[in-house]
């Protein structure tokens, strides 16, 4: 743990960038390439390299697991959630046109937030999944002891 | 690129065939190797050759997906279950030739049906024709965005997209029901722990 200096500080210098290009293929999917799927996978990259530089407890520390698991669910219902309120505010399921005052702006609010759901479901199950392979080894060593 | 000059063209056709043919040997070397670890790093350089291969073919959506997925997070996964099970495989039990049969037929069968698709990047292709244009006219208008990939991905396909979402979310749980549960213990060590506590 202590001869590895040079992936440390390389962690602790790649992590934020890693972080905010997974903000920039998100927000900036309107206009160039990304959206959730992408931002989401990179974004739940960047916390498995600082889990796997710095250890998986103290990844579990920065994201807790449990987080994690309501994270998964939080994305569906976020996204499924704007096609309920399209249909409470007149409009089919999904229907993005009804959510702003005109139909563009609309379709704006509908995208930004359906994208945040698929960000927060893939990044969370990505994690997650990392979590439980990973946490495994450990598991079975305290039942063998 | 279908606006690029002659030499670019050719200079993309190049790295295309450059590779593919790494991806090829990543595949044999793959097939060849017994050490799981080896297998798993070949992998990973396989899913980087094929991200780079998607953005030869202006997918830069999917290279991203491919590299962060393919090469990043599965790559930990993998290394992760070997990290469980083992580093080396077990000798096969049977002869490689029959499946090496079926898989070559399959590949021939896939090439033969590949004839009667059209020329890549044709424009006057079926799939062109369909709902494409009006995505192309439409979709920056109507929707107001101008990447014309995410206004049919959330927008106009938006089902879909909810669809794999949804699957995305059903892998996770079934991870999280597979494994993510401590094994039971055994009766005998629970009563004993009970009455330690």
């Amino acid at each position: 743990m202590r001869l590895d200096i040079i992936l440390r500080v390389l962690a602790k210098l790649l992590i934020p960038f890693a972080l905010v290009f997974g903000l920039y293929v998100q927000f900036h999917g309107d206009f160039g390439p990304g959206g959730g799927f992408q931002a989401g996978v990179i974004v739940a990259a960047a916390v498995i390299f600082y889990a796997l530089i710095y250890g998986l407890p103290a990844a579990r520390r920065v994201v807790p697991t449990e987080l994690v698991q309501n994270l998964m669910a939080v994305g569906v219902l976020l996204y499924a959630g704007v096609g309920v309120v399209s249909i409470m505010l007149g409009g089919n399921f999904l229907d993005y046109f009804v959510l702003g005052a005109d139909p563009v702006s609309g379709q704006h609010r509908g995208i930004f937030w359906v994208e945040i759901g698929v960000l927060i479901t893939v990044a969370s199950v990505m994690l997650k999944i990392f979590y439980v392979f990973a946490g495994r080894r450990r598991d079975a060593e305290e039942t063998a002891e | 690129m279908a606006t690029g000059s002659r030499s670019e063209i050719i200079l993309e056709e190049l790295t295309a065939v450059v590779l593919l043919t790494l991806m090829g040997a990543a595949a044999i070397g793959m097939a060849r190797q017994r050490n799981l670890y080896g297998v798993v790093l070949l992998s990973g350089i396989y899913s980087f050759l094929m991200a780079t291969v998607m953005v030869v073919l202006d997918a830069v959506d999917v290279a991203m997906t491919e590299a962060a997925v393919g090469a990043g997070i599965s790559t930990v996964l993998l290394f992760g279950a070997i990290h469980l099970t083992g580093g080396t495989e077990s000798k096969p039990i049977h002869r490689p030739w029959l499946p090496l049969l079926v898989v070559a037929a399959t590949g021939a069968m896939l090439v033969y049906g590949t004839l009667g698709l059209p020329a890549f990047s044709d424009p006057g292709a079926p799939i062109h024709q369909h709902v494409a244009p009006r995505y192309l006219t439409e979709g920056p208008v109507k929707t107001g965005v101008p990447n014309v990939v995410t206004a049919v991905l959330a927008s106009y396909r938006g089902f879909d997209t909810l669809g794999e979402t949804f699957v995305v979310f059903t892998a996770g749980i079934g991870v999280i029901a597979l494994l993510g549960r401590r094994r039971p213990r055994r009766p005998l060590d629970k009563s004993r722990e009970e009455s330690k506590e």
